[in-house]
């Protein structure tokens, strides 16, 4: 990153201290003896797993806490004066000129009855700061700084009106148009596709540089946070972990749990399936949501026993739509799906219960794939007593066996999903899908809801269940870094159909296929200069 | 301190909770704590109340407090027949509706909604005057009409669990229907069920005394809260406060199900953020 001189201090955080406090009595401490210091133009990103206290921090910058939490200790100065002790209407005056606020969820957060313009002009006509006019030229200009089509007019459209990313940086445009002195993104482009997120952090970067306003970039990719900020600090449970300059931490991290998340990237594992005929053959097959929204459009592909194939693509391509074809959710319109050289019936219900065991499927957010009145020896057992009609100590035995290859504790047998980690009922959901003894297991966005070092384990066990017991995996995914470490083929996804497949190395190897070599491009590298890099890249 | 499925019982509920329990124990014992049987002429109408006769006597000259017992014992009784009843049919049709999708569905709904359409007192009203005002008659037909408001709530929380990926899970293993029913949608519906069930017997123990009142309810000289109201009221006129016993049981208990009703659905919604 360009050296740039920084100016005064604009805040200053030190040893601030937030707690849940409640009838009950005081809770968890979210927050604990965190410090550090803001000053112009300075872009600080704090980087952590869920629960580590990054929002509750950027909120509290605003001068604001969730419920039932409350800052207990330290202080939050702004040009010298506590944000703490500031009155209700000091606070309100401090939102919007002072600092400003970008959420994960732009959809959530625009008003869906208001034009785009009308939303980012409120702030500063209601603050007095601009006349209507004004404010109108100044929404114009951002709109065009921030690289939106046709400036004049994307203010009129309603939010609905206008794609994600581009809502995304409607919401940066909100926050910039009282001209803060410090911009809070709390995760800004967590919930868009690796193409247009690289866009988005390109006008945000730009925004901020040229105001050199301040920011605080609260995000859990380290390679994201790598091509904004100028320091990073690392967050977990609470305590700051390390803080340094965004090199030292990505070049030279001190603490073990920096490394750490330093490191999942650059793993590799080697991979190699033995070639033994296919297990699942899919031929020119189309499907559509109510014959009329066409989502699988002739897509050919071939899974072997031991293979991973990974299916990537953007949200809306069509990757779960194939899984639900191929597992008999969706019924097919046309084309063949070959299993063992059995030909299987478009319907679920015409499917025999042999060939339904042999196709497993692990969800994506486990909170809703485990039944929450279960428990594990029920929801695990069940499939061994379904398909195998075991007695009920053998199934218990199966149970707990399955447990412990998942690493989970024997005694959780008699618990219920609600009292384990996401990353516990993630292992559940993968030893429910084992009991059946499959030969196919599809993942449909397994490690998306999950933090990184977590999702990272689950990978992990996934890769060495598959060296214990063979079985194959469809992985569907948009996580290319993911893509390049499990799997050894890959079919890429664009509306429906499959644009690019074959061999991992082969499709990620030049020359590439156009569509694969956008997204390839687009995911975040952990090196500062990357942004540019791919900036430059696509310009020339 | 009260607790109740590990959580503190607030104060309200657990008046509610009292009033049912006092309730419940009456009607069960109504015989053997009652100190005449209900239908005696014990005495002259309207004798005041005193040490034998605790709240005076009626206007045939039967014990009112004995009475009062007896009526406990009809009216919480056919309520609770009503409700379980009305709540077996509306579960199944909702259900069924829910998981059938398509033609069943629609049929089940539309039937449904043709029944919702008649003001449910006047349907009430017609059947009994066609069918007679046997109990048995009373109780299929009062059930009927109420399980059409549980097949909505049913119906509505079937679809909702139903499109969540255990019950795909379940239905991708080749679960039958009986399976995907019992064990992966009721359990998960249970507490909002419950909460209803409160609610309908409430509405149906207040049905029961209104028609009662009207006269096509409970028949004489067989007790019950309702007609009791009916056949005091006239007395109010002479300062007897006779109608009062009645209708206050009758308000007793309704509130004191609706605070408990108010505490279990207070549960549930809570129950609803854990998993976030």
């Amino acid at each position: 990153m360009t050296e740039r001189t920084k100016g005064d201090l604009v805040l200053d955080v030190s040893q601030l201290r937030i707690e849940v406090r409640t009838d009950a009595g005081p809770g968890p401490v979210l927050v604990d003896d965190v410090s550090f210091t803001l000053r112009r133009g300075e872009v600080l990103g704090l980087i952590g797993e869920s629960g580590a206290g990054k929002s509750t921090i950027g909120l509290a910058v605003l001068g604001y806490t969730r419920a039932n939490c409350f800052i207990t200790g330290g202080s939050l100065r702004f040009h010298g004066r506590d944000i703490r002790t500031m009155s209700a209407a000091e606070r309100r005056a401090l939102r919007g000129p002072g600092v400003a606020y970008i959420a994960q969820s732009a959809a959530a957060s625009f008003n869906p009855a208001h034009t785009i313009l009308q939303q980012v002009c409120e702030i500063p006509i209601q603050q007095g700061l601009l006349s209507p006019a004004a404010a109108r030229s100044r929404a114009i200009g951002l709109f065009r700084e921030l690289d939106l089509p046709n400036p004049e007019q994307f203010g009129d459209r309603y939010p609905h009106q206008v794609s994600g990313g581009q809502l995304q940086r409607a919401m940066a445009a909100m926050a910039m148009a009282a001209r803060p002195d410090i911009l809070i993104f709390d995760e800004p482009t967590t919930a868009l596709d690796v193409t247009t997120q690289v866009e988005v952090l390109a006008s945000f970067r730009k925004l901020i540089r040229e105001h050199g306003t301040s920011a605080i970039y609260i995000t859990h990719d380290l390679a994201v946070v790598a091509q904004i900020a100028d320091e990073i600090m690392v967050l977990r449970q609470g305590r700051m972990v390390e803080h340094g300059t965004a090199d030292a931490i990505l070049h030279h991290p001190q603490q073990d749990y920096t490394r750490r998340l330093v490191a999942e990237r650059f793993e590799a594992h080697g991979h190699h399936a033995q070639d033994s005929g296919a297990l699942l053959e899919l031929r020119h097959v189309v499907a559509s949501y109510a014959s009329l929204l066409r989502v699988v459009n002739d897509v050919s592909l071939r899974i072997q026993r031991g293979d991973t194939l990974a299916v990537v693509g953007e949200s809306g391509s069509g990757k779960s739509s194939l899984a639900r074809v191929i597992m008999g959710l969706l019924p097919r319109e046309a084309g063949d799906i070959r299993f063992r050289d059995e030909m299987l019936a478009s319907r679920l219900k015409d499917r025999t219960r042999e060939q339904l065991r042999r196709v497993q499927m692990i969800y994506q957010s486990p909170d809703v794939a485990l039944n929450p009145n279960q428990t594990l020896l029920q929801i695990i057992g069940r499939p061994v007593q379904f398909y195998f009609r075991r007695s009920r100590a053998e199934v218990r035995a199966r149970v707990l066996e399955l447990l412990a290859m998942m690493d989970l504790p024997a005694d959780y047998i008699d618990r219920k999903p609600g009292a384990l980690s996401g990353g516990q009922k993630q292992r559940v959901g993968i030893a429910r899908a084992l009991a059946a003894e499959p030969d196919l297991i599809i993942c449909d966005e397994v490690t998306s809801a999950l933090d990184q070092l977590v999702g990272e384990e689950i990978l992990k066990l996934l890769k060495r269940l598959q060296e214990e017991l063979g079985i194959a995996y469809l992985f569907i995914t948009h996580d290319l870094g993911t893509v390049k470490r499990i799997a050894n083929k890959v079919a890429v996804m664009l509306k429906g159909e499959m644009v690019d497949g074959g061999e991992t190395e082969a499709v990620f190897a030049p020359p590439y296929h156009p569509y694969t070599q956008l997204l390839l491009s687009s995911v975040p590298e952990m090196r500062s200069d990357w942004l540019d890099g791919v900036l430059a890249g696509r310009a020339g | 301190m009260v607790k109740l499925f590990g959580q503190r019982v607030p104060l309200p509920a657990l008046i509610g909770l009292l009033i049912i329990v006092a309730n419940l124990l009456a009607a069960a014992f109504a015989p053997w704590i009652a100190p005449f049987p209900e239908a005696d002429v014990v005495g002259d109408a309207w004798a005041e109340a005193d040490a034998t006769y605790w709240l005076g006597l009626d206007n045939l000259g039967r014990d009112i407090f004995s009475r009062l017992l007896y009526g406990a014992r009809m009216s919480i009784g056919l309520s609770l027949l009503i409700t379980v009843l009305s709540f077996t049919i509306g579960v199944i049709g909702g259900f069924t509706a829910a998981i059938g999708k398509g033609w069943i569905d629609a049929a089940l709904s539309r039937f449904v909604d043709l029944i919702l359409a008649m003001p449910t007192l006047i349907f009430a009203f017609v059947v009994l005057s066609v069918m007679g005002t046997d109990l048995a008659v009373l109780v299929v037909t009062l059930a009927c009409l109420d399980s059409v408001k549980v097949f909505r709530l049913a119906r509505a929380l079937a679809v909702n669990i139903g499109a969540l990926e255990y019950v795909e899970v379940a239905r991708v293993r080749g679960e039958g229907l009986w399976w995907v029913i019992t064990r992966e949608i009721l359990p998960n519906a249970l507490a909002p069920l419950i909460a209803e069930f409160g609610l309908r017997f409430t509405f149906a123990f207040l049905f029961v005394a209104a028609l009662s009142f009207l006269g096509l309810g409970v028949q004489p000289p067989a007790a019950d809260w309702g007609s009791m109201v009916r056949d005091y009221r006239d007395v109010i006129a002479l300062d007897s406060p006779a109608p009062f016993y009645p209708a206050g049981a009758i308000a007793l208990l309704t509130i004191g199900v609706n605070f408990v009703v108010d505490w279990l659905l207070a549960l549930h919604a809570r129950g609803y953020g854990e998993g976030a």
